[in-house]
């Protein structure tokens, strides 16, 4: 037992370091005095004064920041709602709208939602396309949080206040949802990332004219790379790492939410 | 729960269940439904789509509906190809991140529980930042400037071989396939083998099972539902991925997400795109309904050698 604990131990640390070794390179390097990402040179902070300065960067991260606060508004209400109707009532036909757009390949989503407002809605594509969007993959986030909280609680409180006279609406405002209320707010934390972090749904959905911070990234990954893009990185990282430990402190099934 | 059937009760029911069902009917069935009629359209002559009716006065092209695009993606071995070569990619990432992801899961399980949802969170947290900056980094790393690309080729020009680009090549690829969709595999195996009752392995060692045969006849069948559904969260969404061939691999390392891409942002013909996207559609559904399958089959012999 103890010889293969050492083993387990050896290649599991490989694999941490497989994860965070390239995160830390990314972060060191946009604190480096050269246009390379090369050989380290010397300490600078002229990258991230560059991005302060980029007035494209600044209107793409004032864009990105109100879709997510958007759509992840939209899909923290749909998604309670969802996460509560599945655990509730035995619909059949829900659980698969809900978690559907979750599990399938985001280019899916993508295309169909292109082509639905393109041609059904005749909208012109922009932040409204995105938001509608991101809100539909963001449901299925947030009723899988929710739902679980749910499943790990004791039945008998909505009895009991069901019992004293309490309406559904009482019930829900009174019980559920003081009790659910960390994985609402993690949902929504939960959310707010991923939207600000998708690529691929924006990719397909976004209009032209109106800067949005992953095609930012994207162009300049493919045109130019600068260390403004370490730069710019480091920064969301520092704001979506954060978000995401506040969100597993909330509630903990956060953690589990690549198993569904 | 719902042994009263009141009317508020039902009035509950549909006010919560209501927004998210049409939302969701709105914004995810109706474009599949749309994708899938899409398919069936011929492509207009400047993109797009070529109008549904006939027009009065039909100049040229073609209207109406249509199994062409399907019979075109059949025609031409190529389509085959790049599907072949997305279910090679699939393959490959899910077996190397099964390799990485199933010693990490098993040190968590085993680990005491207090530490346990600090190394989860250690899993995750990479995870969480951004899709494009992972990716990123490994151009970084790949690069041709890079410490590791110095490194490989000083060591291959000492036994006369020539310098490797690590960038723009397959092999980039498949890193960042791997380094994207590792947690995928995780999660789901420590999930299962967190369950596991340590009680097997002793009783195992006490019947004379040494370290080896201890995993492979206890641990590993016990895990195969943990592996099978993390081996479809990783090959789903590798399956249909464009960014990573984009940015990491080279122009020949073309997958189904980059052809569909190109027929809705390069050459605009949206049926061909759409009938590739709905093969796509097939693809996942067959892989997603095999996962179940065996995981299903897995949990069935087991209650089997247990009864026994």
């Amino acid at each position: 037992m103890r010889r293969s604990n050492i083993w387990l131990w050896f290649a599991a640390a490989l694999v941490y370091a497989f994860l965070y070794i390239p995160l830390v390179i990314v972060v060191v390097y946009s604190f480096n005095d050269s246009k390379l990402n090369a050989e380290w040179v010397g300490f600078t902070l002229s990258w991230y004064k560059a991005l302060f300065n980029n007035h494209e960067m600044l209107t793409a991260a004032r864009n990105s920041l109100i879709i997510a606060v958007s759509a992840s508004f939209c899909a923290t209400i749909l998604g309670t709602m969802a996460g509560l109707a599945i655990h509730r009532y035995k619909l059949k036909f829900l659980p698969v709208l809900v978690f559907t757009p979750v599990a399938m390949p985001e280019i899916l989503l993508g295309v169909a939602l292109l082509l639905f407002f393109l041609q059904v809605l005749n909208l012109t594509l922009g932040m409204i396309s995105i938001i509608i969007a991101h809100t539909t993959f963001c449901i299925g986030f947030v009723a899988i949080i929710v739902r679980a909280r749910l499943q790990g609680m004791d039945e008998s409180v909505f009895e009991a206040a069901r019992d004293l006279g309490a309406s559904p609406w009482q019930t829900f405002r009174l019980i559920t949802l003081p009790l659910i209320m960390p994985a609402v707010v993690a949902g929504a934390l939960m959310s707010f990332t991923l939207s600000i972090d998708d690529f691929v749904i924006t990719f397909f959905t976004k209009g032209v004219g109106e800067p949005i911070l992953p095609i930012q990234i994207y162009t300049m990954i493919k045109v130019a790379v600068t260390p403004e893009v370490n730069a710019i990185s480091t920064l969301l990282m520092l704001l979506t790492l954060t978000m995401i430990i506040i969100a597993s402190k909330l509630d903990s099934s956060v953690l589990r939410r690549g198993t569904k | 729960m719902i042994k009263d059937s009141t009317k508020a009760n039902h009035t509950a029911k549909w006010l919560v269940s209501g927004p998210p069902l049409l939302f969701l009917l709105v914004f995810f069935v109706a474009p599949s439904i749309i994708m899938l009629f899409t398919s069936l359209r011929f492509p207009g002559e400047f993109g797009g789509l070529a109008p549904i009716a006939a027009p009065a006065e039909a100049v040229s092209g073609e209207y109406g509906l249509t199994l062409e695009t399907y019979q075109f993606f059949f025609s031409d071995i190529l389509y085959a190809e790049i599907f072949l070569k997305s279910f090679g990619v699939a393959a490959a990432s899910t077996l190397i991140c099964l390799i990485m992801a199933y010693p990490l899961a098993l040190l968590i399980a085993r680990s005491e529980k207090r530490f346990r949802n600090l190394m989860v969170l250690l899993v995750v947290l990479p995870f969480a930042s951004n899709f494009l900056i992972r990716i990123y980094a490994w151009m970084i790393i790949l690069g041709p400037e890079s410490v590791l690309s110095h490194f490989i080729n000083t060591v291959l020009g000492a036994f006369g071989i020539a310098p490797v680009t690590l960038l723009f090549s397959p092999f980039a690829v498949l890193v960042g396939m791997v380094y994207v969709h590792l947690p995928f595999m995780v999660l789901p195996l420590y999930t299962n083998l967190e369950k596991h009752d340590p009680a097997l392995l002793d009783a195992a060692q006490d019947l004379g099972a040494d370290a080896w045969q201890r995993f492979w006849r206890v641990t590993w069948p016990l895990s195969l539902p943990g592996v099978f559904s993390g081996s479809a969260l990783v090959f789903i969404p590798v399956l249909g991925m464009f960014a990573i061939p984009d940015i990491l691999g080279g122009t020949g390392d073309i997958l189904v997400g980059n052809l569909i891409k190109d027929q809705f942002l390069g050459t605009r013909d949206w049926p061909f795109g759409s009938a590739l996207s709905i093969m796509l559609t097939l693809a996942v559904l067959a892989i997603t309904g095999l996962a179940a399958w065996f995981a299903q089959l897995a949990t069935r012999q087991r209650s089997v050698t247990e009864t026994e």
